[in-house]
């Protein structure tokens, strides 16, 4: 579970909020400025909160009170970015293993081969990231984050940058990350129609703050 | 072979082994540089920023003359060094690499750097939610996405250590079979009368050597880049 209390100035912007965050997807949803990537960035450590806290489960990973800020590499909070990121000199089976390679972990063939069938990537993983649509890219990008075994996986408009087919292509694989792989997702999206069929619980944010909690019915 | 005297040929391969050296050696510092230059902002750093870049816009004989008082036998860093660590610059071919090197050194900085500042920094953001801490992510993504002008760094530096003259004649002098390189043996053979042929023939190597350091280095950045782009 994730419980996240915290407050942020960037010049003119500010963000204050708090919530928690059960098993299954939670949605950030709200319109483009709303402050939904300045707090994921904020989970993962990207971006220090000027106040706050910020657990995961019992693991305190931000806790401005008592001086605690664990850096990005040790917080074990995987995140699937809008545009991807995949390493480009590496190959998918290479961005694959990333996470393994610098956890220090042995190889987990069976995880790995369950990863590349849940998200039907077998056949791209001799390629580069330069040859793959973008569809691809983001499913390897799933992938990649999903294979560090992440605490949570946090997902930043993941299908923002696709156009409608494709993101019809991807939703059924974001739907067995939820159900099969049963990992506790943020889902951030200002797309009403893409949050209602993958998160279980929405958080509506408007200009930096909480405006609602509760079920997909906050959508409408 | 290729119709030169030994002492020319000397002079060639010393030519080599320096440049070499002076890459070599340059590289790790130049790479720490640029690195720091690039992405971190410290008190003093244009003072920094204007000593590496100033052996571009100083004459190269004074700049020699500065190592002579800094690293001659009797000067003060010069000097321990031989007392502490048995390294001896000047008049040795070691002095010939260090006057390159420091020659070489704002060309290297500077490709090096213009390739770090063009790394995508979000991809580094993405290593450490992967769990890589900061020198990991050094090693597996900024060091390989500058490859490109790592490549050419020190290809430009080569070119440069091989062409350098003023800094190293001050520094280290004209030593045949010690210090005389390449363009320090032409120099020479333009001021004795029937050294024309001579020198011609080292002016022609000079020429080969350069453009192929740079048509190799051409193409290693290309094969770096292309990698780069995921093709």
């Amino acid at each position: 579970m994730l419980t996240i209390a915290v407050e942020k100035t960037l010049g003119e912007f500010a963000v204050n909020v708090a919530f928690t965050s059960e098993s299954g997807v939670t949605a950030l949803f709200g319109p483009s400025g709303a402050g939904k990537t300045t707090i994921v960035n904020m989970i993962a450590g990207l971006l220090k909160p000027d106040s706050g806290r910020i657990a995961l489960n019992s693991d305190v990973v931000f806790d401005a009170a008592a001086g605690i800020n664990l850096p990005t590499w040790r917080r074990r909070i995987g995140y699937v970015f809008q545009e991807g990121r995949l390493f480009p000199h590496l190959s998918v089976r290479h961005n694959l293993d990333y996470g393994r390679w610098m956890s220090g972990e042995a190889a987990d063939p069976a995880a790995f081969a369950h990863a590349v069938e849940l998200l039907d990537i077998g056949h791209l993983l001799d390629r580069r990231p330069g040859k793959l649509s973008g569809g691809e890219r983001q499913r390897v990008a799933i992938g990649r984050a999903l294979l560090m075994r992440p605490r949570l996986l946090l997902l930043d408009e993941p299908l923002a940058s696709l156009d409608a087919a494709r993101k019809q292509d991807i939703v059924p694989y974001l739907l067995r990350l939820r159900d099969e792989a049963k990992v506790p997702m943020i889902y951030v999206s200002h797309d009403p129609v893409e949050i209602a069929r993958i998160a279980t619980r929405v958080v509506r944010l408007d200009d930096g703050k909480v405006a609602a909690t509760g079920g997909v019915e906050l959508l409408t | 072979m290729f119709g030169l005297s030994p002492q020319e040929w000397t002079a060639v391969l010393l030519s080599l082994r320096v440049a070499t050296v002076a890459t070599a050696v340059a590289l790790p510092f130049g790479i720490a540089v640029a690195y720091a230059l690039a992405r971190s902002s410290f008190w003093g750093k244009p003072l920094v920023e204007a000593i590496v870049y100033v052996p571009l816009v100083l004459p190269p004989v004074v700049t020699g003359y500065l190592l002579l008082i800094t690293f001659g036998r009797r000067a003060p860093v010069g000097a321990f060094l031989a007392d502490h660590f048995g390294i001896v610059f000047s008049f040795r071919w070691t002095g010939a690499a260090l006057a390159c090197s420091i020659m070489a050194f704002p060309l290297m900085v500077r490709a090096i750097g213009l390739s770090i500042e063009a790394i995508d920094r979000r991809l580094e953001d993405a290593a450490a939610t992967l769990g890589a801490n900061p020198m990991w992510i050094f090693l597996t993504v900024t060091l390989p996405l500058a490859l490109p002008g790592i490549i050419a760094g020190a290809m430009l530096a080569f070119a440069r250590a091989l062409g350098e003259f003023g800094a190293t004649i001050t520094f280290v002098s004209n030593i045949p079979g010690e210090t005389q390189i390449i363009s320090a043996a032409i120099y020479t053979l333009t001021q004795v009368p029937g050294g024309d042929e001579a020198a011609l023939r080292l002016v022609i190597i000079s020429v080969v050597i350069s453009l192929g350091a740079l048509i190799v280095s051409e193409w290693l950045a290309r094969r770096a880049t292309a990698r780069l782009h995921g093709i």
